[in-house]
C-alpha cells in the first residue's frame, strides 16, 4: 500500500479532504471495539479511495498530526552517476531548414537556468544545409551547437531523429533537456525519454531550479487548467521538458555572443526509418499560423456563417495575426478544423485573443486561457467568455469588427 | 487486419469545477467518459475492421469502474475488451503507463495495428502513445488526420502539423494517434448495447502480466508531483461601454501599445 492513514493519529478532523484535489478521501465512522469513548469525534477517521488516489501527495503536508503516510518510491541508493550529467540541452526545431521561434524562446529559458546551475546552454541541431542558422542560435543563448547534419535528417521524421538524439544524450549526457511541445516535439520527445529511462514532463508553463537540491522544478497545468502541478525527476537524467510556443521569452540577439559548434556524424543505419515521409503540404493560406501567432481573431457561432469569417481575416491581416474558431464554427462546417481552438483542438496563447460571437464554454476556455489579453466581442451580456475577458465589448460583431479593422489600419499607420 | 485500441477514462471536464471555498476540484457526481481523443481511435478501428476483417480489442489500464468505457467501447462495434488493473498500477506516470500497456500488447500479440487517441483530455500529454511504439519499437506515426490506403503490408496516411500535413508511408505493424479530423464516432446501435452488457471483460493485473516491478507504478515512474495548486483563476475584465465608435476607438487606445 503506498499510501496509508495512521490510524492511531489521525483525528478525523478532515484538513486532508480539504487538500485532495481528486476527492479520493472520506472520513469514515470507525467502529472501536472498547466502545467507551465518550467523545465521538474519535471515531472518526481518515480514508482514503484508492481508486480515485492519484498518490500526488497533496494530503501529507495537510494534515497537521502527520498521520498520511506516503510511501516514496525512493530507491535504494540514489544513483551516484547522476552527478556525471551537465548542462542544458535544448532540441532545436526545424522546419525546411528553418529555426522554429519556439526553440529560440527555449534558449532564452535556458540562459536563465543555466545561470542558476552555472553551467551552459547547448542547442541541438539536426537537419541538413543548415549552418546559415547557427549563428542565430549561438546569439540567443545557445553557448555550444551540437551539429548533426545529413540528407535523411532534412525533415524531422521519428526514427532517425530518436535515434540520433539518444545517443547524443549517452554520449554527452545533459542534466535537463528541454523541447517544444510541437506536433514534432511531443512526438520525438516521448520516444526519446522512453528509450533513455528518465522522466518527461510535458507543456510546463513554468520551469525553475530547486535552490538547494539544484534540480528542475517543472510546473504544468492538469485538468484543463483547473489545476497546477509541480514535478520533478529525482532519479534520471536528464531531466526533460517540454514547453508550448509564446510560454518562454526569447533573450534579445547579442550579436556578441561567442559559441562552440560540435560536429556530429553516425553510421547510415542510424538515420534510417521505417516510416517514410512522402510529402509536405502546407495548408496555411495567411502567413502565421495559430500556435506562432501574436494576435488571433477567433470566431465562434456568432459568426452565423462561413462567409462572414472574411471579417476576421481582414481584421487578422491588419493586425499580422492568424485567424482560430470555435467548435461549433468548425462543427458547421464554416472553417476547417484546423483553426480549431480550444480542448478537442489546438491550445494557443497570443498575446491578444480577439473573441468574436464566441460565447466562451470551459472548452474553449482551456485552449485560450493563457493569452495575456482576451477582447470579447458578443452581443450576448450574459455570455460565459464576459466573466474572463479582459475587454468586453458588448455589441455586433458585424458593426465592431470593420470598424475595429479600421480603426486600426490608421492608427497602425502612423 | 487485427488491431489494438488503447483508451483512457476521464472525467468529463464539462463539469469541472473548482470550489472556491477549498480551492480543490469538485469531482463529486462528475461523469466518467472516455476521453473524447478516444473515440476517434475506437471510430476508425471499427471501421477498418468493417472494410478488411480481422478482430479489433480495446485496452485501458485503470481502477475497476473503467469496465464501463471498455463496454462502451464495444458498444460501438470493438470486439473484446481487456481491463489492466492493480493497486501496484497507482500512481503510473507516462513512462510506467506506457510501459505497463506495452506489455498488454505484447501478450495479446498478433496485432498489426496499435490506435490511440491524440492525448487525454485530464493529463493532456501526448506522452503514452509513442512511449508505447518506443517499448514496442514500432513505428509511430502521431496525429493522423486521415488513412489514405492500406495495402501489401503498409499504410498511407496524412499526419496533422502546425502548418498542414505531412504525407507518411508506414510498414505494419505500427501505432497511430489520432486528432478529431480523422472521423465522426457513431452511436452505439441497440444491438451493440446489448452486446456491450453480456460481454465479458478479462481483467488483468501484475500477476498475468508478468512485468518488471520496478518499472509499474509509483516506483516505476521517473517523474514524481511534488506540489498540486490552484492556479490563480482569471478574472472578468472590464466592459467597455458606449456606442460602436466609441467602444472601438477606445480599444484600439488599449491596444495599441501592445501591437508592434
Amino acid at each position: 500500500m503506498p499510501i496509508q492513514i495512521i490510524i492511531e493519529k489521525c483525528t478525523g478532523c478532515s484538513l486532508c479532504i480539504k487538500a485532495c484535489p481528486f476527492d479520493a478521501i472520506r472520513i469514515m465512522d470507525k467502529l472501536e471495539s472498547s466502545g467507551s469513548a465518550s467523545d465521538s469525534r474519535s471515531h472518526k477517521k481518515a480514508v482514503i479511495d484508492l481508486d480515485k488516489c492519484n498518490l500526488c501527495g497533496a494530503c501529507v503536508p495537510a494534515c497537521k498530526l502527520k498521520a498520511v503516510l506516503l510511501e516514496k518510491a525512493e530507491t535504494a541508493a540514489p544513483n551516484p552517476s547522476l552527478k556525471d550529467y551537465k548542462g542544458i540541452w535544448i532540441f532545436i526545431e526545424q522546419k525546411q531548414g528553418k529555426v522554429q521561434s519556439v526553440s529560440y524562446e527555449l534558449l532564452g529559458k535556458a540562459q536563465e537556468l543555466a545561470k542558476k546551475l552555472t553551467t551552459q546552454v547547448s542547442a541541438v541541431f539536426l537537419g541538413n544545409n543548415v549552418e546559415d542558422q547557427l549563428d542565430e542560435l549561438i546569439w540567443h543563448g545557445a553557448d555550444n551547437v551540437y551539429l548533426v547534419e545529413a540528407p535523411e535528417l532534412a525533415n524531422f521524421q521519428d526514427e532517425p531523429y530518436t535515434n540520433v538524439l539518444v545517443r547524443l544524450i549517452l554520449e554527452y549526457k545533459p542534466e535537463i533537456l528541454l523541447c517544444g511541445a510541437t506536433s514534432i516535439g511531443r512526438s520525438l520527445i516521448s520516444r526519446v525519454a522512453v528509450k533513455i529511462n528518465t522522466g518527461l514532463t510535458a507543456d510546463c508553463t513554468g520551469l525553475d531550479i530547486d535552490p538547494e537540491k539544484k534540480i528542475l522544478l517543472q510546473t504544468r497545468p492538469a485538468f484543463g487548467g483547473n489545476i497546477m502541478a509541480t514535478i520533478i525527476t529525482p532519479r534520471h537524467r536528464p531531466q526533460m521538458a517540454t514547453v508550448r510556443h509564446k510560454v518562454m521569452q526569447p533573450m534579445a540577439p547579442d550579436k556578441r555572443r561567442q559559441g562552440k559548434i560540435i560536429r556530429e556524424s553516425f553510421d547510415p543505419y542510424v538515420y534510417t526509418s521505417r516510416a517514410k515521409l512522402l510529402d509536405i503540404v502546407d495548408e496555411v493560406e495567411t502567413l502565421v499560423n495559430l500556435a506562432e501567432a501574436d494576435i488571433i481573431v477567433s470566431g465562434g457561432r456568432g459568426m452565423g456563417g462561413p462567409e462572414n469569417f472574411k471579417l476576421l481575416e481582414e481584421l487578422a491581416k491588419v493586425l499580422g495575426g492568424a485567424v482560430g474558431a470555435s467548435r461549433a464554427a468548425v462543427d458547421a462546417g464554416w472553417i476547417p478544423y484546423s483553426h480549431q481552438v480550444g480542448q478537442t483542438g489546438r491550445t494557443v496563447a497570443p498575446k491578444i485573443y480577439i473573441a468574436c460571437g464566441i460565447s466562451g464554454q470551459i472548452q474553449h476556455f482551456v485552449g485560450m486561457s493563457s493569452s495575456k489579453i482576451i477582447i470579447a466581442i458578443n452581443k450576448d451580456p450574459d455570455a460565459p467568455i464576459f466573466k474572463f475577458a479582459t475587454y468586453g465589448l458588448i455589441g455586433d460583431l458585424f458593426q465592431i469588427v470593420p470598424a475595429l479593422t479600421k480603426k486600426f489600419k490608421e492608427t497602425l499607420r502612423k | 487486419m487485427n488491431i489494438i485500441v488503447c483508451i483512457k477514462q476521464v472525467p468529463e471536464t464539462t463539469q469541472v469545477q473548482i470550489n472556491p471555498e477549498t480551492n480543490t476540484l469538485i469531482r463529486k457526481g462528475v461523469k466518467s467518459i472516455i476521453n473524447p481523443f478516444d473515440m476517434y481511435a475506437i471510430e476508425e478501428a471499427v471501421r477498418l475492421k468493417e472494410k478488411f476483417g480481422g478482430k479489433t480489442t480495446v485496452i485501458t489500464m485503470g481502477p475497476p469502474q473503467a469496465d464501463a468505457a471498455l463496454r462502451e467501447a464495444i458498444s460501438m462495434g470493438i470486439d473484446e475488451g481487456i481491463l489492466l488493473s492493480d493497486p501496484a498500477f497507482a500512481g503510473s506516470d507516462t513512462w510506467a503507463t506506457s510501459y505497463t500497456l506495452a506489455g498488454a500488447i505484447k501478450k495479446i500479440g498478433g496485432f498489426d495495428l496499435i490506435i490511440c487517441g491524440k492525448q487525454a483530455s485530464d493529463g493532456d500529454t501526448a506522452q503514452v502513445g509513442p512511449g508505447i511504439s518506443m517499448h514496442l519499437d514500432i513505428p509511430q506515426v502521431t496525429y493522423v488526420k486521415k488513412i489514405e490506403e492500406i495495402k501489401g503490408g503498409s499504410m498511407r496516411v496524412e499526419r496533422m502539423t502546425e502548418e498542414g500535413f505531412e504525407i507518411i508511408e508506414t510498414p505494419l505493424p505500427a501505432l497511430l494517434t489520432v486528432v478529431k479530423e480523422i472521423n465522426e464516432p457513431r452511436i452505439p446501435s441497440l444491438r451493440g448495447m446489448m452486446k456491450a452488457r453480456q460481454a465479458k471483460i478479462a481483467t488483468w493485473s501484475q500477476k498475468e502480466l508478468g512485468l518488471d516491478s520496478e518499472r509499474i507504478g509509483l516506483s516505476g515512474s521517473p517523474t514524481q508531483v511534488i506540489k498540486i495548486f490552484t492556479p490563480p483563476q482569471r478574472s472578468g475584465g472590464q466592459i467597455i461601454p458606449g456606442e460602436t465608435q466609441e467602444v472601438v476607438d477606445k480599444l484600439v487606445e488599449l491596444l495599441k501599445g501592445e501591437i508592434n
